[in-house]
């Protein structure tokens, strides 16, 4: 049974546990017993039942009532299987929020009907936007509490259709709910007789997977190369994820920003018939014919086919969750592809705001703001923008330790050119041209990375 | 691809990160279904090859076949097997059938023994596959990755977990402070002293994990399966805190049936878990301060 990564967004108290909860136990999607302890539970407290406690199952979350990290719930609706991702929609817990969303092809945004559009509603349709997730649903839920008045209904539709065009997404899909009562999320509801549109079980089955696309070209960013010499095995496997196109035996690829080149001799694989070709999302390997020095962060192309871009300079829109604000001038890490490399921010050119949009002159980017900004990376790096190569053209950025920020690229800019980035390109060349000296590097590189191994990644 | 492919070919990206990214790696194999699964997936990832070794934390009160199974298997694929045992409390029998309450022998005989074998602390015993003995290793390298192949449907705390978790220096988990974890850019740098356990698992469900096992045709160990008294094992432990279930199924074909339109279609995979039911949030508890 095929499987869909859904993510219910929203702000705080709109209702995203309960509406999970309620649909689990609507589709009968919950372990035997489970329903009648969590009562019992309640009961034990003295507190009232809520279907957000068949979700929020660590203590804290229970005590506050709130979702505090995104949880993965399994569900199965007749026609498919689903990963619902309960994401928490407080601001504190953004980067849960988006760690969770970021693994969604399809998101429900709720909003509540009494209170109403919140800074987190238009936040949470931002960043969907940001993370490129596409197919977006708004559930207007707690209808109850403004007695399934379609006009209110129709006037939160109007407002946050509005909101949702500045940014660039087109939804035409409400639906008027009552997580709690259980209204439109299976069937629909007697309380709400002038709405005509699909149920929540009948949007979430009309989401579609996303696609693999086997016509795109092929990219492949280089995870590791591997040579285990354990019973005499003297394959060098170059390993990594397809995240476009098909490669195949034969074919010659080439490998960026390095332009080294050579072509593949076989495709490995473990407990399978022997294969000649691998597609779009499998985590593969190849042998070459020739040994070439490649490290880590290339990315491979076939030589019969476009090339990615390289460059070091690129625009992006960002979204920041660090707890230091994301400053010029001062060195980070990017992780793009398999790439990894230290990154600085150039220019801010705007900065955007949950509710007003648009803020010029900004000095740095500060926690849970988002940006459209330009960076320069200290290494030449192969990348796409978003549109042509969604997994190509997302990078995230590390302060320190942690994931303080991620965004996408919109526009690949000319090269920042220094003395480094041509000597290395001269340095390349010549290596390519002496086998000799590429084996010693080889050699050499070898020692390095055993007894300085956190110097490679 | 189906589903099963797309699983696959996730976790081999999460081992292989793992793998780039940790110099003292390992691997938690408990002998049970989810983590030889881990085991294939491992040698799917390098081809063939298991290239970091696999801790075991003999509680002294694992089913025997487990033990046998495990060494049988190990020499079969040229493992780095590494046991750890918290030998001071089994001297002492401060364990569940010596009357101690179930948690503190978790903790004690699992969590403490986990902590002290991963840190180096306490001695490990190895299994060398190339001289083909049992060898000890005092003041170990702490391994700092450690690959775990716990499941987001088992149960809430783990439905919670990122695919990169760091533990402090107490191997305690704080699920309120979790770092992002953006697409499939996962967070590989981490401070000093920090261990990190890697879910390569987490959006398998027990479904999942049956359906592979069939695909791959994986040697799991038959304690699994329905040996002619009408019993199996769903979940595998300790022989005092865990129960075999009324089942006749017999190989995974059948248990898949079971848990599709059968009888465990609604039934909880953990329910013959003793531990898990002392009372709310006890894993919660139990995960917090290291347990897996």
């Amino acid at each position: 049974m095929q499987r869909l990564n859904i993510v219910i967004t929203g702000h705080v108290d709109h209702g995203k546990s309960t509406l999970i909860g309620r649909l689990l136990a609507d589709t009968d999607s919950l372990p035997q017993g489970k329903l009648e302890s969590v009562k019992k539970m309640c009961e034990n407290n003295a507190r009232p039942f809520e279907y957000a406690f068949l979700l929020d199952a660590l203590a804290d979350e229970q005590k506050q009532g709130i979702t505090i990290d995104s949880a993965r719930v399994f569900f199965q609706s007749k026609k498919r299987e689903y990963i619902i991702i309960d994401a928490p929609g407080h601001i504190e817990f953004l980067k849960n929020m988006i760690s969770g969303a970021s693994r969604a092809e399809a998101a429900l945004l709720l909003i509540d009907a009494k209170e109403g559009v919140a800074e987190n509603s238009k936040r949470h349709g931002m960043l969907l936007s940001l993370l490129g997730i596409k197919q977006v649903a708004i559930v207007v839920n707690k209808m109850d509490l403004v007695n399934f008045s379609e006009i209110a209904f129709t006037k939160l539709k109007v407002e946050y259709s509005e909101y949702l065009a500045t940014l660039g997404i087109k939804s035409d899909i409400f639906i008027p709910i009552s997580a709690r009562e259980g209204v439109n999320l299976i069937e629909h509801s007697a309380s709400t007789p002038w709405y005509k549109g699909p149920t929540v079980l009948e949007i979430l089955d009309s989401f579609k997977s996303v696609e693999e696309k086997e016509n795109d070209d092929f990219r492949m960013p280089l995870q590791d190369v591997y040579k285990f010499t354990r019973d005499n095995d003297d394959r060098r496997i170059y390993a990594g994820t397809v995240t476009s196109g098909e490669l195949n035996v034969g074919d010659e690829v080439v490998f960026y920003p390095s332009l080294k080149r050579s072509k593949v001799a076989s495709i490995e694989s473990f407990n399978t018939e022997v294969k000649t070709s691998v597609k779009e999302s499998e985590a593969i390997g190849f042998t070459l014919q020739t040994q070439i020095y490649v490290r880590n962060g290339d990315v491979v192309a076939r030589a019969d086919q476009s090339a990615p871009k390289v460059s070091n300079r690129f625009e992006a829109n960002l979204f920041w969750l660090g707890a230091k604000p994301l400053e010029l001038d001062k060195p980070y890490k990017i992780k793009i592809g398999s790439a990894q490399s230290t990154i600085y921010l150039e220019e801010i050119k705007r900065v955007i705001d949950g509710d007003t949009l648009d803020r010029a002159d900004e000095p740095s980017v500060g926690r849970h703001e988002a940006a459209c900004v330009i960076f320069r990376v200290h290494d030449l790096v192969a990348m796409e923008q978003f549109g042509e190569n969604q997994k190509l053209g997302r990078f995230v950025i590390v302060d320190e330790y942690d994931i303080a920020g991620g965004g996408i690229i919109t526009e690949v800019l000319e090269q920042y050119t220094t003395r480094r980035t041509k000597a290395l390109h001269v340095n390349d060349v010549l290596v390519d041209k002496a086998g000799e000296s590429a084996e010693f590097e080889e050699e050499l590189f070898a020692l390095l990375r055993k007894h300085f191994p956190h110097q490679f990644n | 691809m189906d589903h099963l492919d797309r699983l696959e070919a996730q976790s081999i990206y999460i081992l292989r990160e793992a793998y780039r990214s940790f110099p003292n790696l390992a691997m938690l194999w408990s002998i049970g279904k989810d983590s030889t699964v881990l085991l294939w997936l491992t040698r799917k990832a390098f081809f063939g090859h298991v290239p970091y070794p696999l801790v075991h934390i003999d509680t002294a009160f694992k089913i025997p076949e487990m033990i046998k199974y495990r060494d049988e298997i190990a020499i079969q694929w040229d493992l780095n097997l590494v046991v750890g045992q918290n030998k001071e409390a089994l001297a002492k029998g401060e364990t569940f059938v010596n009357g101690l309450d179930r948690l503190s022998c978790c903790k004690k005989l699992k969590s403490d023994a986990l902590k002290n074998t991963l840190d180096g602390t306490w001695a490990r015993r190895k299994w060398n596959p190339y001289k083909k003995v049992w060898e000890d290793e005092l003041n170990g390298a702490p391994y700092t990755g450690v690959i775990v192949g716990v499941r987001a449907d088992e149960e809430g705390s783990r439905s919670k977990e990122r695919v990169f978790s760091a533990r402090d220096e107490k191997s305690e988990w704080d699920a309120s402070t979790q770092p992002p974890e953006l697409w499939n850019q996962y967070k590989t740098d981490f401070a000093p002293g920090t261990h990190v356990r890697i879910h390569p698992l987490l959006e398998w469900t027990e479904l999942n994990i049956w359906e592979y096992i069939e695909r791959e045709n994986i040697p799991i160990i038959n304690l699994y399966f329905d040996q002619g008294n009408g019993k199996r094992y769903r979940s595998l432990g300790c022989f005092p805190c865990t129960a075999p279930v009324d089942s006749q199924a017999r190989n995974p074909k059948e248990i898949i049936e079971e848990l599709t339109s059968g009888k465990f279609k609604d039934i909880a995979e953990r329910s013959g878990r003793a531990q898990d039911k002392d009372g709310g949030g006890t894993l919660e508890r139990l995960r917090k301060e290291g347990y897996m």
